[in-house]
């Protein structure tokens, strides 16, 4: 296949060694956090006893805070790669922001570990300074300052990103296409769905670190002086939209994947129209907006606030349910697609982030959030979205520029092994939730432990079927041209 | 009710599931007339998105009005004020009758809790969050006489998982 060689694309050379290196150490930190999660599950099936609630409680701030670290950052990396084939970006502030994260991951896992810090990924206010003895302030600023020198990493890559589109398309919203979408401007089908899905990347993501940004200092400032105490609502509200942007900007980053590899197996173009564009500017809108379904059981909030998470919260799928997933199918109906590994991973991560929006829109309802939040039914939701969506997009990414999705049947075995124990380890998630299983539990009664079990059974397929997938990448990731697409 | 929910969930996940299995077993031969497909699909699609938005209103509508949420459902209940501490609950009183209506008036006195009441059944029956300087109320008419228990369902740290309470539920005299 022929490579863009533009006078406006970031040059060739400039392009992959940097992405070698987020895939390489992301697929890595994926795995290692797998196993972190199967020992969860497995202590909640009282299979591994010997990992108490302490214990329990640090790996699961571990592995919340590291999936979705290294998630945001592996999704960057497919943003970043296919962003420059269109607009110039500067590697080395890539390489800056990949260092940056290291510093900030030796911090985080320190203070998780060495200091015994175990408030959650969510750090939610006040716990990080009400531990009861269970760590200390200095563990707990260490993790709140390691998440905001990684909130500086991930801006000064949406900087640079920002300067260069705006350098070639005039403004952010020209390259959402809103120009375009309300007849100011022809519709260009050759306006490339990764600059619209940058653009709105951007805009949301900038947004939603800004807030977490805000919160973290907050945080600090009331570790060091306890008398500063903020209101725990507004500080809910702030971790929440935070958190629920940065996730949802996680999974628009990594889909990017889709939209320029699957057309190139499919031997179709993903083209621009205007439901495309109306679609990502509502996605942008209601990103920022939905965040409330989060906070539907803080009756204190405003009652519009729930009304208006529970509506988004279904309007949010729609476009994901009628664009991209029904794009991605008409692609590949009757297209004569050769399914490998790559082609077979990206369909994958399409179907998880598409079925996953069920599971999502029902918890989004206030009467079943009334008997399902913090239930096991959340990890059964988010699951589908990151483990079968985010997680297939960034493999298939991985797989098509590190082999050209060419990994023989040891390749096809382990996307099917990857499947079924994903899938089955999200199931066990919202089975868990049906019997009001709760999230967050180091220990679980008797009754509840069949479905540990299962979960760290299913966990283990995963983990498997994610290294027969990365191994042979990984091992010829320094030596592959990424420069297929 | 967590029943339904998860059948109405499967069955939604399995219609998904079949739309893409159906496209990915006739993924080949290959139909080169792509513009062909995709008017075909653009109707579809149309169809397709219509049936999301009538859905979803009617949807809304029903599970919107009236408002399922917080207090206010039931005429003067009584009043149980309940107090979430790392990891005990202090709750008021601990004993209702079958049919009696109660309002928790949940708190806390550290950090964030969740207040979830589970039914003899081990279901949970409803839950609001207990927050540091605020006072969630929620109504509960109990329907089963027996033991409920409270659990903690806002992660608060290294017993959060031991954080329970009962209320014992007696036949009405």
């Amino acid at each position: 296949m022929a490579t863009l060689q533009a006078d406006y694309a970031t040059p060739e050379t400039e392009r992959t060694p940097v992405v070698k290196l987020y895939l390489a150490i992301g697929l890595i930190v994926f795995a290692a956090l797998m196993l972190v999660g199967v020992l969860m599950r497995a202590a909640q099936g009282a299979s591994l006893s010997s990992i108490g609630p302490a214990l329990f409680y640090q790996l699961m701030t571990l592995h919340g805070a590291g999936m979705v670290g290294t998630a945001g950052l592996a999704a960057l990396a497919v943003n970043w790669y296919f962003l420059s084939r269109y607009v110039r970006l500067n590697p080395r502030v890539f390489l800056g922001a990949l260092i940056l994260s290291l510093v900030a991951v030796a911090m985080i896992v320190g203070a998780i570990m060495i200091g015994k810090f175990a408030a959650g990924w969510t750090f939610l206010y006040p716990l990080p300074a009400n531990p009861l003895g269970q760590w200390g302030t200095g563990a707990a600023l260490f993790f709140v300052a390691g998440l905001l020198v990684l909130g500086v990493a991930f801006l000064l890559v949406y900087l640079d990103m920002g300067l260069a589109i705006v350098r070639r398309y005039g403004s952010i919203a020209r390259a959402l296409g809103l120009p375009m979408l309300f007849g100011l401007e022809r519709v260009d089908s050759a306006h490339p769905p990764t600059v619209v899905a940058s653009a709105m990347v951007l805009i949301v993501n900038v947004a939603g670190i800004a807030a977490g940004a805000v919160v973290l200092v907050m945080t600090m400032l009331h570790l060091v002086f306890p008398a500063l105490a903020p209101d725990a609502l507004l500080m809910k509200n702030l971790i929440y939209f935070f958190g629920h942007v940065f996730i949802n900007a996680t999974i628009y980053s990594a889909v990017i994947a889709v939209y320029e590899i699957l057309p190139l197996y499919a031997r179709r173009p993903w083209k621009v129209s205007r439901p495309f564009l109306a679609a990502w500017l509502a996605v942008t809108l209601m990103v920022l907006a939905v965040y409330p379904h989060h906070l539907l059981m803080d009756f204190a909030l405003p009652a519009w606030m729930a009304v208006m998470g529970q509506i988004l919260s279904y309007t949010s799928g729609i476009p994901v349910l009628v664009v991209t997933a029904f794009g991605g199918l008409m692609l590949i109906y009757r297209s004569g697609i050769r399914w490998d590994a790559a082609s077979s991973l990206l369909v994958l991560g399409l179907f998880g982030w598409a079925v996953g929006i069920v599971p999502a829109v029902i918890d989004g309802m206030i009467s079943v959030n009334l008997v399902m939040h913090n239930t096991q039914w959340v990890p059964g939701h988010f699951h589908f979205y990151l483990l079968i969506g985010v997680v297939p997009m960034v493999l298939g990414f991985a797989s098509y520029l590190g082999s050209n999705g060419e990994q023989g049947q040891t390749g096809r075995l382990g996307v099917g092994v990857f499947a079924v124990g994903a899938v089955l380890l999200c199931l066990t998630f919202l089975v868990s939730g049906a019997n009001s299983v709760p999230r967050r539990f180091a220990v679980h009664e008797e009754a509840w432990q069949w479905l540990g079990n299962l979960g760290a059974l299913s966990g283990g397929l995963v983990l498997i079927g994610t290294l027969m997938i990365a191994l042979p990448i990984l091992m010829r990731l320094p030596r592959a041209r990424l420069s297929a697409v | 009710m967590q029943t339904a929910v998860l059948l109405i969930t499967l069955l939604g996940m399995a219609l998904v599931a079949a739309a893409f299995y159906v496209v990915v077993a006739r993924s080949g031969p290959r139909d080169d007339d792509y513009s062909g497909i995709t008017q075909q699909g653009y109707l579809i699609r149309r169809w397709w998105f219509l049936f999301l938005c009538g859905f979803g209103v009617l949807v809304s509508a029903w599970s919107l009005i009236p408002f399922p949420l917080q207090a206010g459902g039931v005429g003067a209940p009584r009043a149980i004020d309940v107090t979430g501490r790392m990891w005990s609950w202090d709750i008021a009183s601990s004993s209702a009758q079958v049919g009696e209506s109660v309002r928790f008036r949940v708190t806390s006195a550290d950090v964030n809790h969740g207040f979830a009441l589970y039914g003899p059944d081990d279901q949970i029956v409803a839950q609001t969050q207990a927050m540091p300087g605020y006072v969630n109320e929620v109504d509960v008419t109990f329907e089963q006489p027996g033991q409920y228990r409270v659990l903690c369902l806002e992660y608060c740290g290294l017993a959060h998982h031991a954080m329970a309470a009962e209320i014992t539920v007696s036949e009405g005299s």
